[in-house]
This record gives structure tokens, sequence and C-alpha cells, in this order.
């Protein structure tokens, strides 16, 4: 089987569901489309097991921040490669920002480890049944998570940086 | 003898008075002199500023000139500490830790922007300046700075140390001020 699009969705959807896989639109030439968070483990397993799909690497995963969008404000985006067929899909799943919890894929990909680290130092996403949910990159001080927009970025210790300095 | 010996500058002898076989100054004057003249670096190099560094250290600005011939990576045995670069807020106790096991006398030069005042990167991440875990006693500014203004920067510490008073680390005041950065 070719891995299209349309075939891996279609079978993604006769899998899953079509309650539990939806908007899938592609914006960059990889399919991305949205799920929830009781089926992205078991969905990213399927995707790693299944013979005809063989998606096995694990590219990338990363926090999203959306301040406006009201009970969807977290995102986790999870990139996958499968080598075999260099066939890439992306796949996201909102949650509000009151209830920021999510599965660990750790038992799935072991380089989730330090990418789910990451997106708890940035973001404040837990992650339930990681081995070790530290702080990764920031100061383990550090009392905020940073990347959340309800912080500015610039430092706020500082009273000499204004704007008007810095052309902003 | 070359002719290029005409070219060796000496330093002027100090204050004193001199005689038919000896020569009379005062104790501060002999040990700044000697201290001016042999300031060894730390190079605490993380960025750029740590390149423009280099440059100095080679053979057009000859930082040896100084008598910084020696960049020390032991910091038991150097006398400025030269932080060179961004200080990331993780690598803030380590410019700490490196600053308290030099011995005293011990200076301090923020080369650049970034570690006088942390420069462009004015977010969560960076320390705002060295001088919030150790005292500062010289700012290079420029973003990178030259190798003439690192020249310059050794020079004004060349000044500190040839004027500073052999007392002066044991006053009051020099205390407070490493207390004031919990340093003992």
């Amino acid at each position: 089987m070719e891995l299209t699009n349309e075939n891996v969705l279609g079978k993604i959807i006769d899998k899953f569901g079509i309650d539990n896989i939806w908007d899938a639109v592609n914006p960059d030439g990889i399919m991305t489309f949205q799920t929830t968070r009781e089926t992205i483990i078991d969905l990213i397993q399927y995707l790693r097991d299944d013979a005809d799909l063989q998606i096995q690497f694990l590219t990338t995963m990363c926090g999203i921040h959306y301040p406006d969008q009201k009970d969807k404000e977290l995102c986790m985006m999870y990139q996958l490669h499968s080598l075999r067929y260099n066939y890439r899909v992306r796949i996201k799943v909102f949650f509000p920002i009151s209830d920021p919890v999510m599965p660990t894929l750790t038992n799935l990909y072991a380089a989730a480890n330090w990418m789910e680290r990451e997106a708890f130092d940035f973001y404040g996403i837990i992650f339930t049944g990681h081995p070790n949910l530290t702080r990764i990159l920031n100061i383990e001080e550090m009392e905020y998570h940073p990347m959340l927009k309800q912080y500015p970025l610039e430092d706020q210790t500082r009273e000499d940086k204004i704007d008007t300095f810095f052309g902003r | 003898m070359s002719e290029s010996n005409n070219d060796i500058k000496l330093v002027d002898a100090p204050d004193g008075i001199s005689g038919a076989g000896f020569f009379a100054t005062s104790f501060e004057k002999v040990i700044g002199l000697a201290r001016k003249h042999s300031l060894w670096p730390l190079p605490f190099a993380t960025s750029c500023c740590g390149i423009e560094y280099m440059a100095t250290m080679g053979a057009n600005y000859d930082i040896s000139r100084f008598g910084s011939e020696r960049p020390s990576f032991s910091p038991r045995q150097a006398d400025i500490l030269m932080v060179m670069g961004t200080i990331a807020k993780k690598m803030g106790p380590v410019v700490k830790q490196v600053y308290e096991q030099m011995a005293e006398p011990r200076w301090v030069i923020a080369v650049g922007a970034c570690a006088s005042s942390g420069g462009i990167f004015d977010t969560y991440s960076v320390l705002q300046g060295i001088d919030r875990v150790v005292p500062v006693d010289v700012y290079v500014p420029g973003c990178p700075p030259r190798p003439e203004q690192i020249l310059d920067g050794l020079m004004r510490v060349q000044d500190l140390a040839a004027n500073e008073s052999l007392r002066r680390r044991n006053s009051p005041e020099y205390q407070a001020l490493l207390a004031s950065y919990n340093i003992k």
C-alpha cells in the first residue's frame, strides 16, 4: 500500500472512529489532524506497530499556547515519520489551560522523555506517568513557565531597558 | 645588539628617594607596580566577545605587552576575571564559583554588552549583567568590543592595581561589598 494522506487517514478513522479524528488539513505537505487526550497514545502506538504504516520515528513534539482559544488554550503537537516509506504526519491535541494534563509517551518512545520535560518546563503541561518530570532547560528556581503568553518575554527585573531604547 | 632594541620601553620607577647605592620608596608602590605589570587574566569566554579576546591575545594586538602573557585557566593563579559573553541564569552560579575560587587581590572586567547588562538578550533566561552575582571593576562597552577596547579595559584595571592600597581588601567597605554578594 502506498502511503498517501487519504489512505493513512482512512486507516486511522477506520480504527479509531470519526469521533476521535477530525480537522485533517494539509498546510505544508504534512497531513495534520486533531485527536483527543484519550486516543493519542493508542493512536501513536497503532501508527508505530501497524505493518502497513510503520510510522516508527518520533521526529518532535512540543507544546503550543493559544491564549485566545477558550478551553483549547494549550496544545501538544506530535510529528511522526515513517522512515520505511518516508511519510510524515502531524497530530495535535488541544486541552484547556486549567487542566494541563497529558498522558506520557515515554512508554513508546524514550526520546519523548526530554521533549516532555521541555514542554513541562516552558508550558507547564503535566505528563502523567513520566518518570522524571522536572525542568530541563531553565533554572530550577524559576517560578513560572516562560513560553506561556501571559508572561512578557523581557526579564522583569530591569528598569533601564525600556522600549524607547529598542525601537519597540 | 639589533636596532629594534631601542623600541623597548621600561617602566618608570615610582616616586621615591634615591641616593648613591640605594632607592627608598613605599612598599605599596612597589607592590602596585609589580601587580600592574603582571595581571594574569582568567578568560571566562562564552560567546562572540571571547573571539574578540582571542584576537586581543594574537600577534596584532598582543595582550602580552601588558604583562597578561598567560591566560590563567586556574582561578587560584589569576588576577582578573574577564567575563566575555552572554551569561545565562544557569551559568550565573558558575561565574560566582570561579570568582570565589580566585585569590585576592582580584579584579573583574565585564567585557561587552551582554556581560555588562544582558545586552540585547532582555529575556527570562539571561542574567541581566554579571554585577548581579559578582562585583565588577571595569565595564567594557561594545557588541562586541574591538580588541583596542578590551586592552583599554585592561589598562583601567592596571590603573586600579597600581593605585590600590594594600589594606583596601581588609577595609570594612570591601568586606561589606563582598557580603552584599554573599561571598565570604
